[in-house]
């Protein structure tokens, strides 16, 4: 064995004149409990990601053989009680959704990194940081809740209607996903170093000019970064906007008109659907999760372009 | 250098002196409530190359940088006394410091390009003056990397990110940068501490080249390196550990380094402390 334990009564020849301490037999077997017990965590992690998939894709699978990959992916009406299984208005909800929450959170996000990272005098920052990243914590719920309760109101007033639809739901998003823009954007700034910002102003560069003509490019990948993972958690999130968006499973018509996204109809169907239903809202979790995945491998790749660059 | 007590006085700007570019006068500096510099007195001579030595901390970087008032940008630091640019008070209300950097060029001890490609970097001075076509660009770039002793090198990888040069190659594009908005006065902190031999050379010939448009102010803590390339040294001294440091001696550099008049000046340029 590659690792044997050295203890102390293995035969040594300078047994006497050797003052190294060895090992001790108490000390190898803790730390080799403790890496078996971390190798074991780790296992456990990817075990259950696995066994998910495994799971989600054995009960969805039957939505591609028998109702076909085409009537369900491209099919343009979701009808379950009528047999028709087409996830095409769905989908597009959730890219609308999504699409029009990363439109109005991600220039607030990036606005609060930069004032943050690069303007904010210290004690604003030791406040301010501390809130939004308090922003990420808070269950989706309450912000269903307050989108429920304040904002829908005042859509309604806007657009007509009862204020359920894309744009209560883009606003709402938008706030939830501000913490990861923000957050994340803020750390690429930082990763700058302080002699570019330096060098900068001593060529005579205002703030602004700094932020805009420097900074920001530097900090481009990661900020593209942040936006994809922004993305991720508003195409996933599920509660906030199943209690704002009106959960009407037909295309996309206006900013005030009820509509249905991938994840808010599977909470809203499972509770009754059965057979080829059932099977469907499967097909649909396959969906998303291999549109999250595709996500975070063009992350993986782009902190990989970082890598290289830098 | 020596200096009359009414030079001394506040308020005294001294007479446009074709000679001296930059003329300090009773100049204390604070950083909060520590003080770091105390009654500096000084005149820059014009297109010189003028050294500033003495042992790590005693405010030779601070001192140079106020200069082109990037102190300013540290929160809590003051500067009491006068500085002027051509006859002109840096530091009187209405400078504004953002201008004054486009006269004054520096450059750091880690050199430190954007991290944007060879040609951005250069032209990054000249865009931020409003200069956009690209020929007008193109030709600055060009010259600034040869006045800056790098074009031979990088003619043919202008696109290429700063940060795949060499360190040298890096320091000397930063020379560049600074050269394509054609300052008046250059300030260098110690440039040559972090990198290759070869590259020092190049930028202690540019120097040479540099000095008969470019007023250049030099911290270096090498000796020899002050005797090569300075007409002018400044000797600078934190006498007591927590007190602000002073200017000990300032002169030619030939007369500082074989016959200074202080005692504090020869001891350390023949290397008993520091
Ligand atoms: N940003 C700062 N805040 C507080 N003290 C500083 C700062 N920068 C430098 N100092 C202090 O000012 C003194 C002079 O520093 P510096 O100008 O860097 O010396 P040198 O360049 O000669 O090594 C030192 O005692 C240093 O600790
Ligand atoms: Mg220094």
């Amino acid at each position: 064995m590659a690792d044997e334990p050295r203890t102390n009564d293995m035969p040594s020849v300078r047994g006497e004149a050797n003052n190294l301490k060895l090992v001790s037999r108490a000390t190898y077997f803790k730390e080799a409990t403790l890496k078996n017990l971390f190798l074991l965590c780790a296992f456990m992690a990817v075990a259950g990601v696995a066994l998910i998939f495994v799971f989600v894709g054995y009960r969805g699978w039957p939505i591609f053989s028998e109702v076909g990959a085409g009537n369900f992916l491209f099919g343009m009406e979701w009808l379950p009680t009528k047999g028709l299984f087409g996830i095409l208005p769905l989908f597009v909800g959730s890219i609308v959704v999504t699409l029009g929450a990363l439109l109005l959170g991600t220039p607030v996000a990036v606005g609060a990194a930069v004032f943050l990272s690069e303007i904010a005098p210290p004690k604003i920052r030791s406040v301010v940081r501390p809130a939004v990243e308090l922003l990420a914590g808070v269950p989706s719920v309450v912000y269903g809740f307050f989108g429920l309760l304040i904002l829908r109101p005042i859509v309604a007033d806007l657009t007509g209607g009862l204020g359920f639809g894309p744009l209560t739901a883009w606003i709402i998003l938008a706030i939830m996903i501000i913490p990861t823009i923000a957050t994340l954007t803020e750390d690429a700034l930082q990763s700058i170093p302080d002699g570019v910002r330096e060098a900068s102003y001593a060529m005579g560069a205002t703030t602004w000019q700094t932020i805009s003509r420097v900074l920001l490019p530097a900090a481009k990948i990661g900020i593209v970064d942040a936006i994809i993972l922004g993305m991720g958690r508003a195409i996933g999130e599920t509660m906030a906007v199943l209690m704002v968006v009106g959960n009407a499973p037909g295309f996309f018509r206006g900013m005030g008109e009820p509509l249905s996204t991938l994840t808010s109809q599977i909470v809203m169907d499972m509770p009754y659907a059965s057979g080829m239903h059932r099977t469907a809202l499967f097909g649909m979790a396959i969906i998303l999760f291999l549109v999250s995945m595709g996500l975070v491998l063009t992350v993986r790749l782009l902190s990989r372009l970082r890598e290289e660059t830098s | 250098m020596s200096h009359t007590l009414a030079e001394h006085q506040p308020g005294f700007v001294p007479t446009a002196d074709a000679c001296v570019k930059i003329a300090v006068r009773g100049l204390d500096f604070f950083y909060g409530d520590f003080q770091a510099l105390t009654d500096i007195t000084c005149d820059i001579r014009d297109n010189s190359v003028t050294a500033f030595i003495g042992p790590s901390g005693c405010g030779k970087s601070t001192f140079l940088r106020c200069f082109n008032r990037m102190n300013d940008l540290i929160i809590g630091t003051k500067v009491e006394g006068l500085i002027t640019l051509d006859g002109q008070d840096i530091y009187a209300p209405g400078v504004d410091p953002v201008d004054l950097r486009r006269r004054i060029g520096m450059i750091f001890q880690q050199p430190n390009p954007f991290p944007m490609s060879i040609y951005d970097n250069v032209a990054y001075g000249p865009r931020l003056h409003g200069m956009k076509k690209k020929a007008d660009l193109d030709e600055v770039v060009e010259t600034s990397l040869k006045r800056a002793n790098l074009w031979k090198e990088v003619k043919d990888i202008l696109g290429r990110g700063g940060l795949t040069l060499s360190g040298g190659q890096q320091q000397r594009l930063c020379i560049a940068r600074v050269l394509a908005v054609q300052p008046d006065v250059l300030l260098m902190d110690e440039p040559c501490s972090a990198i290759d031999p070869t590259s020092v050379q190049k930028i202690e010939d540019l120097m040479a080249e540099l000095k008969s448009t470019v007023t250049i102010i030099i911290v270096t803590h090498n000796m020899q390196q002050a005797a090569r390339v300075s007409d002018e040294t400044a000797f600078f001294l934190q006498e007591v550990m927590g007190e602000p440091a002073m200017l000990v001696e300032f002169g030619r550099t030939a007369d500082i380094f074989t016959s200074p008049k202080d005692k504090r000046t020869e001891d350390y340029i023949t290397g008993r402390f520091g």
